[in-house]
């Protein structure tokens, strides 16, 4: 294997690593911390020429969507202060806990852009996560069973790839004639220059309502459309929907101020000599529109940088957006490459209740990143995760506390499981979080697994999966107005499950 | 969201959408989400709350009650809307017999979806009729 690199020298020469890592962002840094704490070799390489990944751009108007709460109800650095910052990255020590409130001036308790960036580059020195700065993965073949990538630098030969690159380039839609001449979200000019002028937002996402919302203070009128009604986080109770902060757009529009929101499928877009025509069918109600704009974005999302993945065999959906994954995080069809970061959202798990699992932002994906690096160092490495035994007479009040608490649970909701299993000789093992997509489809032993869960009410509550030779079944316990399921109500319930399964 | 030439076309050829004009075609393409499964995953899980309501765009897959093949599905077949309409879980397991791509809308805007598209009401309430008939054809 190829050795690190002297101290003031690039680490990770080109040579062969057990394991390579693609990226610098959040996804990229969380992956080899845990693979590291695990002893599992690796090498880390990116294009970029420091840690950030996508936050160093992105977003355009500089404050995130996730909140970290700098005072928060459980004590920073606290594995249940995770619930309240949805930004750090995971450490296991200390030092490296809870970074980004460190960097946040107060002003808001979303972290700004270069507040969050700090974050990440404090994580990757913290945590000693070395990386190989400056060299480009540019393509990928099968060698002797492993993967052999081409890099600018050189090639790197490994058994397993973990693919860390974001869902970071701009994606348009290819049906609508005329959006080539479209800039994209990411090419939004510096908002001053929209002082005074009528503006389309072509996408009524997050980015739609961003932009917009940057644009308030300066555009003449902002015009936001899209063949769907806006979906708002607060009351789909999801964060993949449009989230509160960037609504102010919407309230404009529904008081009249000029603001316009339309549920409308574009059918065309032409240049003119002073801006765009564009052409729309309504949808919720029927008509045409014709607006003559001076600018025109298209807030159309974003895919991810493959490169020759799919040449290598890595099945797509999505419009060939997300490449198809397992429930670990494996292309469903190129063994040993996996994902991590923003990606994973493509291995898309139950989703009861029609709740996506948080996997597109860090709050998600960091978890995601912890139990991908457990599978990799045991399903691949032999590295052995021992189960913690659990006294049956406290596995209530141990479960009860998880699902109060975990924030495992709690940021990947109907996702992320606790499980415990049995052992051979009958003694309840705690073997961690896992995916709950996994704990439910797949062969084991029998087992239990506690997840939170959001209905289509709104109403939290723990659910209990019991597998039982083979079959597994769901049980949904009780909500709780004040989120505490450790009440009694909670107990008996779950007691009763445990006896079931104990039998 | 499921966006694209591709879908919109697809959902054009099916017959659950044949009525609807290409911009509800886009707000269906917009509305419903596009989810994969491999071959042998499960899709609707036996006795699971909090399913969806599924089109099949691509693939095909099986509907298996208590284990044994109840039926099979492929292209422009829908499911999951009748333990949506009864409110209760679902009473068998769909499972992808080849690779698999669906779209899908949360179990909770089904009823708000078909009021509001009533011809897809009416070709849902159609294909029901037929399933219908053939159950009672293989009883008698």
């Amino acid at each position: 294997m190829a050795e690190l690199a002297p101290d003031g020298e690039r680490p990770f020469p080109p040579g062969d690593y057990p394991v390579v890592i693609v990226g610098s962002g959040p996804g990229a840094l969380q992956v080899s911390a845990s693979l590291r704490r695990l002893g599992v070799q690796h090498a880390v390489i990116s294009a970029d020429d420091r840690p950030g990944g996508m936050f160093r751009r992105f977003p355009l108007f500089q404050r995130l969507i996730t909140w970290t709460k700098p005072f928060a109800p459980a004590e920073r650095g606290s594995r249940a202060y995770e619930w309240y910052d949805w930004n750090s990255l995971l450490g296991h020590d200390p030092p490296v806990r809870a970074l980004v409130a460190g960097f946040m001036d107060g002003t808001s308790y979303f972290p700004s852009r270069p507040e969050m960036e700090r974050g990440l580059a404090a994580f990757a020195d913290t945590a000693r996560v070395a990386v190989r700065y400056g060299c480009r993965w540019e393509g990928t073949r099968r060698e002797d069973g492993g993967l052999a990538l081409a890099t600018s630098d050189g090639e790197y030969r490994c058994r397993i790839a973990v693919f860390a690159v974001g869902m970071t380039e701009p994606w348009k839609p290819s049906n609508i004639p005329g959006i080539e001449d479209v800039p994209q979200y990411v090419d939004t000019r510096d908002a001053r220059t929209y002082a005074n002028r009528r503006v389309f937002v072509i996408g009524k996402r997050n980015s739609g309502f961003e932009v917009a919302d940057g644009l308030l203070p300066w555009a003449r009128q902002v015009v936001l459309a899209s063949p769907r009604p806006a979906k708002i986080s607060v009351l789909t109770h999801s964060t993949a929907a449009a989230r509160a902060r960037y609504l102010q757009p919407y309230e404009d529009h529904v008081l009249g101020g000029g603001t316009l929101v339309l549920d409308a499928a574009i059918e065309r877009v032409e240049r003119t000599a002073d801006g765009f025509r564009i052409r729309a069918g309504g949808t919720t109600r029927p008509g045409t529109f014709s607006f003559e704009v001076d600018d025109c974005i298209a807030a159309t999302g974003f895919g991810t940088p493959l490169g020759d993945l799919e040449k290598l065999g890595v099945k797509t959906f999505y419009q060939g957006r997300l490449p198809a994954q397992t429930p670990y995080w494996e292309s469903v069809t190129a063994p040993g490459v996996y994902f991590a970061g923003s990606i994973t959202q493509g291995s898309v798990g139950l989703k009861k209740y029609g709740m996506a699992s948080s996997s597109a932002a860090v709050h998600g994906f960091r978890y995601n990143g912890v139990v991908l690096a457990e599978h990799i160092a045991s399903t691949h490495f032999g590295v052995e995760l021992a189960g913690r035994p659990i006294d049956p007479d406290t596995a209530v009040d141990f479960l009860l506390e998880e699902a109060t608490k975990a924030p495992e649970l709690w940021n990947q909701q109907s996702y992320l499981a606790r499980q415990l299993v049995r052992s051979g000789d009958g003694a309840i093992l705690d073997s961690g979080i896992v995916p709950l997509q996994h704990f439910v489809d797949e062969a084991g032993p029998d087992g239990m697994a506690v997840a939170v869960e959001t209905d289509d009410t709104g109403d939290i509550h723990p659910a209990v999966y019991l597998r039982r030779g083979g079959r597994t079944d769901e049980h949904l316990l009780s909500g709780d107005p004040l989120l505490d399921f450790r009440r009694g109500d909670h107990r008996a319930q779950l007691a009763s499950l445990l006896k079931e399964w104990m039998a | 969201m499921a966006d694209g030439d591709d879908v919109v076309d697809i959902l054009a050829g099916l017959t659950l959408f044949a009525d609807l004009s290409r911009p509800q075609l886009e707000a269906v393409a917009h509305t419903f989400d596009e989810e994969f499964f491999s071959q042998g995953q499960r899709v609707i899980r036996q006795g699971f709350a909090g399913n969806g309501f599924f089109v099949i765009l691509d693939g095909e897959a099986s509907v298996l009650v208590d284990g044994q093949e109840a039926a099979s599905l492929s292209r422009g077949d829908f499911f999951g809307e009748v333990s949506l309409l009864l409110g209760e879980p679902p009473i068998a397991d769909i499972v992808a017999t080849r690779p698999l791509r669906c779209l899908v809308l949360a179990g909770s805007e089904l009823e708000e979806f078909l009021v509001q598209s009533p011809r897809v009401m009416y070709r849902m309430v159609q294909a029901q009729a037929r399933r219908l008939r053939s159950a009672m054809q293989w009883r008698s």
